[in-house]
């Protein structure tokens, strides 16, 4: 492969034009169901599109005065690409599994870090009390969730024989079927579903943008393209980690004809549809409680689903 | 029509600013947002930074130590920016005209696009000024 089919993966098909566009769609998804269940019409499909057109193109962006403006403009553009990269690479280990290379399931956790890493930094360098308030629920919030999810991705791969390549576990599974499938399987999914719920910033933990208590928080002072890059970069990531969950679990969003195409994407809509039930059904946390809660119950499901992988249940 | 002016005038963003009401029309505001009217099948949606804000719906008549807060919030606006003023307070004064606290109309402080009257005004009354509002929004962009 050169450079130019590198720029295309990343920019083009599986990447930034396709994610987003799919992303800005499984946001709309969630604005309609969140409307159907409160008995509202809710927006149409386009909405989306249009508020991110709208940032993008035609709103200015304000710079706050005497405040690191490296960090404020460009912790945007880090959490966007990063996000996209990700993506890239998750959706091209599903296309083919030989397309990806040694341990890039470590690269894909590292890179679906850096946007809460990034929206952290930007909201501490846009010195805004609420927003240094925000960033420090986020720093917390990534603290208790990073020990369950790695605890919960460290099943897939022992079941797989301690595989660190999509590409192998995806193989794994189809030749053994999928990890949901066994005891320690659906442990770690549970645990694995609070945490993408967590990552996401969806209802129970949405503490750093609390809208009511801290009027949007971390994204408070931005405005025009660097909160569209933001909101983009979320977008993606509401894309990608049910791709992540359906690659790790169910034995990836397939590639092989029609009906397995059709079987990983049923299998991607259940995913997208609990974390819209669970956002919908439960009012916000504390900090504190979600803490308890990450570090207590999940680890030790987490925990004990690891055990359980292997002893080899 | 164009792009800019499609974009603009369906993508709301709404920033609710009470300066000194008596939290009727804001009551008001909510219920629009409710499964009755649901403002959001339109695009629009309450935010609560004024940095992410299309559109700055004013309530109440205006007094003397809300005056400067309204100007600030208006500079601190992204352009392209809009200005609602909502009910008979944010209109006019309202009864509050004569006071000795309420130096001047909203319209005097800065330039206001859309009027809905009314105390407090009904839900279709707001839904009527929404779409004076974005007549003129349209009007501003056309073409472009």
């Amino acid at each position: 492969m050169n450079l130019a089919e590198y720029l295309f993966m990343f920019l083009v098909f599986p990447g930034l034009l396709f994610s987003g566009a799919a992303g800005l769609v499984i946001g709309w998804v969630d604005r309609k169901v969140t409307a159907m269940l409160q008995w509202r019409v809710g927006p149409p499909w386009y909405q989306n599109f249009l508020d991110t057109a709208k940032l993008l193109l035609y709103k200015e962006t304000l710079i706050p005065k005497g405040i690191a403006r490296g960090y404020f403009l460009g912790m945007p553009l880090l959490a966007l690409s990063a996000a996209t990269l990700a993506s890239t690479v998750l959706l091209s280990a599903n296309g083919s599994t030989r397309a990806g290379f040694l341990g890039d399931v470590i690269v894909v956790v590292y890179l679906l870090m850096m946007p809460p890493i990034a929206l952290m930094l930007g909201a501490f360098s846009s010195a805004n009390t609420l927003a240094t308030v925000g960033a420090s629920r986020e720093i917390k919030l990534m603290l208790s969730y990073e020990l369950p999810f790695l605890l919960a991705l460290s099943v897939p791969i022992v079941k797989s024989g301690y595989a660190l390549k999509l590409g192998d576990i995806i193989n794994y599974q189809a030749a053994n079927g999928a990890v949901i499938g066994s005891p320690s399987g659906v442990l770690s999914f549970l645990a694995m579903i609070f945490c993408i719920q967590a990552k996401l910033g969806f209802v129970p933990f949405d503490m750093p943008e609390a809208e009511t208590e801290l009027m949007a928080g971390v994204y408070i002072e931005y405005s025009g393209k660097a909160l569209g890059f933001f909101k983009l970069a979320k977008s993606i990531m509401i894309f990608a980690l049910p791709v992540l969950i359906v690659t790790l679990y169910c034995g990836g969003v397939g590639s092989g004809g029609v009906v397995d195409i059709m079987k990983g994407a049923l299998e991607y809509i259940a995913i997208v549809f609990i974390m819209i039930l669970i956002k919908n059904t439960n009012p916000r946390v504390r900090i504190d409680h979600a803490m308890k809660f990450f570090w207590g119950p999940v680890a030790f499901l987490a925990a004990l689903s690891c055990v359980l992988a292997v002893m080899g249940y | 029509m164009g792009l800019r002016e499609t974009i603009l005038s369906k993508s709301i963003y709404v920033f609710h600013l009470s300066s000194g009401s008596c939290n009727n029309c804001d009551i008001e505001i909510l219920d629009c947002l409710t499964p009755r009217y649901d403002l959001e099948r339109f695009g629009i949606t309450l935010v609560g930074s004024i940095r992410h804000a299309d559109v700055l719906l004013c309530t109440g008549s205006t007094n003397r130590l809300t005056v400067p807060i309204i100007k600030k919030l208006y500079e601190e606006m992204p352009k392209p920016a809009f200005v609602v003023a909502f009910g008979a307070c944010g209109s006019s004064r309202g009864l509050f005209k004569d006071s000795y606290n309420t130096g001047q109309p909203l319209d005097e402080i800065i330039p206001v696009d859309a009027y809905i009257p009314g105390c407090p005004p009904k839900p279709e009354a707001i839904i009527g000024g929404l779409m004076k509002l974005i007549g003129k929004i349209k009007e501003k962009n056309k073409g472009k």
